[in-house]
């Protein structure tokens, strides 16, 4: 069960702002799914291994060679918050 | 005599190394040379996180980072892969931090370091490959400020991040540390030590066994010793004062010298690491050989062959063989003259001369010194003169030979020289008769008659003076 | 009216008139569209048939448009993933799928509706607003492709690309009646996809028929160096669906036909297993034991790494951003304000099932089923060539009905899931009418075979009259 400060201390981790009167309807609807989630505990996964990938691929790996970059302004096209070339957001503190 | 390490200092260090000889970056095609660049023009979808983007690791990036881990004795991991680190940061641009977990690439290694009481094991526990995040500055100071501009040029740049056991003991052990990783680093051509924020280190330290506390943003390992020496001190006066040390995260402020807390809401961090399921795993353990014969000479190998191959005693070898570019410098200046004197003039001489201006050897060359030591085996200036030239090159410039004639340098020359003009006039009357008369080339012989006598030691321009001034 | 032409159809118009009047003719539908499925048209989608026409080429796709899923990344055009949060961002690069297309000389119409970062089944969550089924339009088009297969199936667009993460194009296509196709992972590169769950998703097409779909393939599929899991493999699509599937040896996995399944829908997949039969095909029954908890580790699998590939939505180099006295706190409300309910609870789920104390209980526990799941199809595709079952377990829901609650939408992917959590390549082609809506028929195939699963569609509607049915006001 997750209870409603941890939809709050989630919330903060994944940075989706909860406004403290939605928090209850939040806990309840994980809560529902998570509650179908459960029925995994059922399943023996004794000495199972998880599958990260499909695929057996290993190594892909590209040489070390200088490919073309965006320009600035390229880089900067989805912004209209920038200066000097820099992207620009609000302090951190 | 055994350092009983007084204050029971134990201090662990994470180093990130940005791979910057590499060509381009960790995970995709974008230039590293981004220094002295405008914000912003060495990006791409990748390295910006653009939505849809996908990393491919950079092989270099893979063998380099190996090359690293054999060079410090440690083994290289069967099967390793990337994680995501999840974390949210203006500098990160796709909310996670595409790192090493579980599987870092290589690890149980050791660095043998000269300690406050002879030779020190400090054990390396693991090193793993990361992306570097962008580059932010601050507008204001960090808590008040009034906004943050980010450049990404920086992002996505080769990182190995090394981590050594607390088996350190001082904040000099720390520094030396440092520097010998810095000098292997360089002699396997993937860390270029002077470009900014190349080297980052984040320092655990406790003492008497108490809990440890975690310095971040030490930028230099310079700042390394500064930085622990200011910690260690404040966690002996707080105990002093019956206080008690607590985990925790400081940070380091260069500009002041001091740690300071950095308990926020923001520390309490929460990673999620997961398996990057945008990348396969590495399974590159079947070239540790091919990798290892080409691991060039490293700095203490080639410190045991100056001291056979040259004679040098160990002390030079060692002070030689701490810069790779002092120590290939010096092998070349040991190429023409005696490479025992060679050996005091560099490591002695130059070095000092260099480090005090804040120079490195790359503004030496190798024939004004083979210049310099050859006059002074000649006997033709003493070693203060050496000294002096040497010196005068790094203030003002200038070749070897001027500055001697200039400060009038020369040694018994004056004599020798002086007593081969006397002859040379006394024993062709003729050809001084017949300058006189007005013919050049007389004195050109006169010249060459001098400098046959003094075998060929003399300045032409300087004995062509002395003769005019005497036969007139 | 609209009407559906395949693409020799659109070439055979082409060749009478030009690329540059069927793309004309193709925007005039959109404009006039009764179902919605485009988010925005391509302005230059003129401009590049008019090129196409003083080229002459006859590569493959020349002149034949396209509609996009809002997930790829177009060059120059608005991606947004049907979400506010993307509003107004435009790609200063195109996907590999998108750069193969206009290298074949495909059109690129506009993008497509879709559920928001590709979370639904019914398009629903597209935060402008549902797509809607051209066969019934109180009903859902199914999703996340929903608008591309309602662009396809109102006959706005001759082909279109959709992403299917856990049936993604596949389910759209069942209810629209259409053709979509799930490659093998690792077939198609995902460069220039906005990731929902890497691990699991394709790009894939839609068409009106087995033939466009295969076509549309051989120029999207093949290796790509900018995305690690793409397989160095040359296949040949289109020629592989023309050997007949005498011999074939078809698996009916009992759980696709549970008590769960709309009978109506059971009666139309029976009847498309006996037409296999006569075709020469012999069928029997088998088992994937773990589909009841495919579900479980699907969604817990997907929406972990959606957590992740969600984060760079921070407000701070693109799309939406919010106010904020700093940093932390505009990229909480930009998300906030941003995603729409639905994103927000996976991404909530994702960062809880990865979260400290949770990992193992619900996301490695996940990995560990999906191992289970594709241990079922690695045994049953063992013993048969290809299984086959409904795709979906009913017709296309009405609008509204599930949306409240999202376990009963969730559950809708039961028979879809299994496939991306096992990788395999798998097919939805019209197999007749429920309550007068379309239904489809999955076929799975082993790993990169699709040669298999084209070749059974191909036959099926060969030899049916499923696909030549409209829906109304369609020719």
């Amino acid at each position: 069960m997750i209870t409603e400060e941890e939809v709050e201390h989630v919330g903060w981790l994944a940075r989706i702002e909860i406004d403290r009167s939605k928090s209850k309807e939040y806990a309840e609807q994980l809560n529902s799914v998570l509650d179908y989630f459960k029925q995994l505990d059922e399943v023996d996964t004794e000495g199972v291994e998880p599958t990260y990938h499909v695929e057996d691929l290993v190594n892909v790996l590209r040489p070390d060679t200088v490919t073309e970059s965006l320009t600035q302004e390229e880089a900067l096209q989805n912004t209209e918050h920038k200066k000097d070339g820099y992207f620009r957001a609000p302090g951190i503190m | 005599m055994a350092y009983n390490n007084p204050d029971g200092v134990m201090i662990g260090l994470e180093i990130h190394v940005q791979l910057n000889r590499l060509k381009t970056k960790m995970f995709c095609g974008c230039s590293t040379q981004y220094h002295n660049s405008q914000p912003n023009t060495h990006v791409c979808p990748v390295c910006m996180g653009l939505p849809g983007a996908l990393p491919v690791i950079n092989e270099g990036a893979v063998e380099a980072s190996m090359k690293v881990g054999l060079a410090l004795n440690c083994e290289v991991t069967d099967r390793t892969q990337f994680h995501r680190k999840n974390y949210y940061y203006p500098d990160l641009p796709k909310g996670y931090q595409v790192s090493q977990y579980d599987y870092p690439i290589v690890s149980n290694g050791k660095v043998v370091i000269e300690g406050e009481d002879g030779e020190l094991v400090v054990r390396i526990r693991r090193a793993h490959m990361e992306e570097d995040p962008g580059k932010m500055v601050h507008m204001g100071t960090i808590d008040k400020s009034r906004g943050t501009l980010i450049d990404y040029n920086r992002s996505g740049m080769a990182l190995l991040e090394i981590v050594t056991e607390p088996d350190l003991r001082s904040p000099k052990e720390a520094r030396r540390f440092l520097d010998k990783l810095r000098n292997i680093l360089e002699y396997l051509d993937v860390f270029d030590s002077n470009l900014e924020g190349s080297m980052r280190v984040d320092a655990n330290i406790s003492i008497g066994g108490g809990s440890r506390t975690e310095v971040k943003n030490i930028s230099s390992h310079k700042g390394a010793e500064r930085a622990l020496i200011y910690e260690i001190m404040r966690q002996k006066n707080l105990l002093r004062r019956g206080g008690v040390v607590t985990m925790e995260t400081r940070h380091f402020d260069e500009a002041r010298g001091v740690t300071t807390s950095m308990r926020t809401k923001e520390e309490e961090h929460d990673y999620r690491y997961f398996p990057e399921p945008d990348l396969v795993p590495l399974k590159v353990k079947d070239r540790t050989s091919r990798l290892l014969d080409t691991l060039p000479e490293l700095p203490d190998a080639r410190r045991d062959r100056f001291v056979s191959q040259y004679g040098v005693p160990e002390m030079h070898a060692k002070a030689l063989t701490s810069d790779i570019k002092v120590a290939d410098f010096y092998e070349m200046v040991a190429e023409k003259v005696d490479p025992k004197v060679a050996a005091t003039w560099v490591a002695d001489v130059l070095k000092g001369e260099l480090n005090y201006r804040d120079l490195t050897v790359k503004s030496f060359n190798v024939e004004d010194m083979v210049k310099i030591i050859q006059m002074v085996i000649d006997d033709r200036i003493t070693d203060r003169s050496g000294v002096e030239v040497i010196r005068t090159m790094l203030d003002s410039g200038g070749i070897p030979m001027d500055i001697v004639q200039q400060k009038g340098l020369m040694k018994a020359e004056d004599s020798v020289v002086s007593s081969a003009v006397d002859e040379a006039i006394k024993e062709n009357a003729a050809a001084v008769e017949d300058y006189m008369q007005g013919k050049e080339q007389s004195m050109n012989f006169l010249v060459g008659q001098v400098m046959k006598k003094t075998r060929g030691r003399a300045d032409p321009q300087t004995v062509r003076e002395m003769i005019i001034s005497r036969i007139k | 009216m609209p009407e559906w032409i395949n693409i020799s159809g659109i070439r055979e118009k082409i060749t009478d008139t030009s690329a540059e009047e069927v793309t004309l003719s193709h925007i005039d539908k959109i404009r006039n569209s009764r179902t919605y499925g485009f988010s925005a048209i391509n302005e230059k989608a003129v401009e590049q048939a008019k090129e196409i026409d003083s080229r002459k080429t006859d590569s493959p796709l020349a002149g034949v448009p396209i509609a996009i899923k809002d997930n790829i990344s177009t060059l120059g055009i608005p991606t947004t993933c049907s979400s506010k949060i993307l509003e107004g961002y435009v790609p200063p690069y195109n996907a590999h799928v998108i750069e193969r297309l206009v290298d074949a000389g495909a059109v690129i119409l506009g993008k497509t509706k879709m559920d928001e970062f590709a979370m639904g089944s019914s398009t629903e969550t597209c935060c402008e607003g549902p797509a809607l089924n051209p066969w019934d339009t109180e009903r859902v088009a199914g999703g996340s492709s929903g608008g591309s297969a309602a662009a396809v199936a109102s006959g706005e667009a001759p082909v279109a690309l959709g992403s299917d993460t856990g049936g993604s194009v596949r389910s759209p296509a069942s209810f629209c009646g259409i053709v979509a196709l799930k490659p093998t992972y690792g077939t198609v590169s995902r460069y220039g996809l906005i990731a929902y769950a890497n691990s699991l998703e394709q790009i894939g097409p839609m068409g009106t028929c087995v033939k466009d779909v295969a076509t549309v393939m051989d120029v999207i599929a093949g290796h790509d160096p900018r995305d690690s899991t793409s397989i160095k493999k040359d296949m040949n699509y289109s020629k592989s669906i023309e050997k007949d599937i005498n011999g074939m040896k078809i698996g009916i996995p009992e759980e696709y036909l549970s008590d769960g399944i709309n009978p109506e829908v059971q009666k139309c997949v029976w009847d498309a297993i006996h037409k296999m039969e006569d075709l020469g095909a012999t069928w029997k029954s088998v088992s994937l034991p773990h589909t009841k908890y495919a579900l479980s580790s699907y969604y817990i699998i997907a929406m972990s790494e959606a957590s992740s590939n969600l984060a760079r939505f921070d407000g701070t180099r693109y799309g939406l951003r919010a106010e904020g006295e700093n940093w932390h706190v505009m990229a909480s409300r930009t998300r906030a304000e941003g995603f729409g309910d639905e994103v927000k609870r996976r991404i909530l789920l994702g960062t809880y099932a990865l979260s400290a104390g949770y990992h193992d209980k619900y996301y490695l526990k996940a990995l560990k089923v999906r191992t289970l799941v594709k241990g079922d199809f690695d045994r049953a595709l063992s013993e048969t060539d290809v299984l086959m079952g409904p795709t979906m377990p009913d017709i296309a829901f009405k609008l509204g009905e599930k949306i409240k609650d999202p376990l009963s939408l969730y559950l809708t992917d039961v028979n879809t899931v299994p496939v991306n959590l096992a990788g395999v390549p798998s097919i939805s082609v019209p197999c007749g009418f429920a309550d007068k809506m379309p239904v489809g028929l999955q076929i799975i195939g082993r790993h990169f075979d699709e040669e298999s699963i084209l070749r059974a569609a191909y036959s099926f509607e060969q030899n049916t009259d499923h696909h030549k049915k409209r829906p109304e006001g369609v020719r």
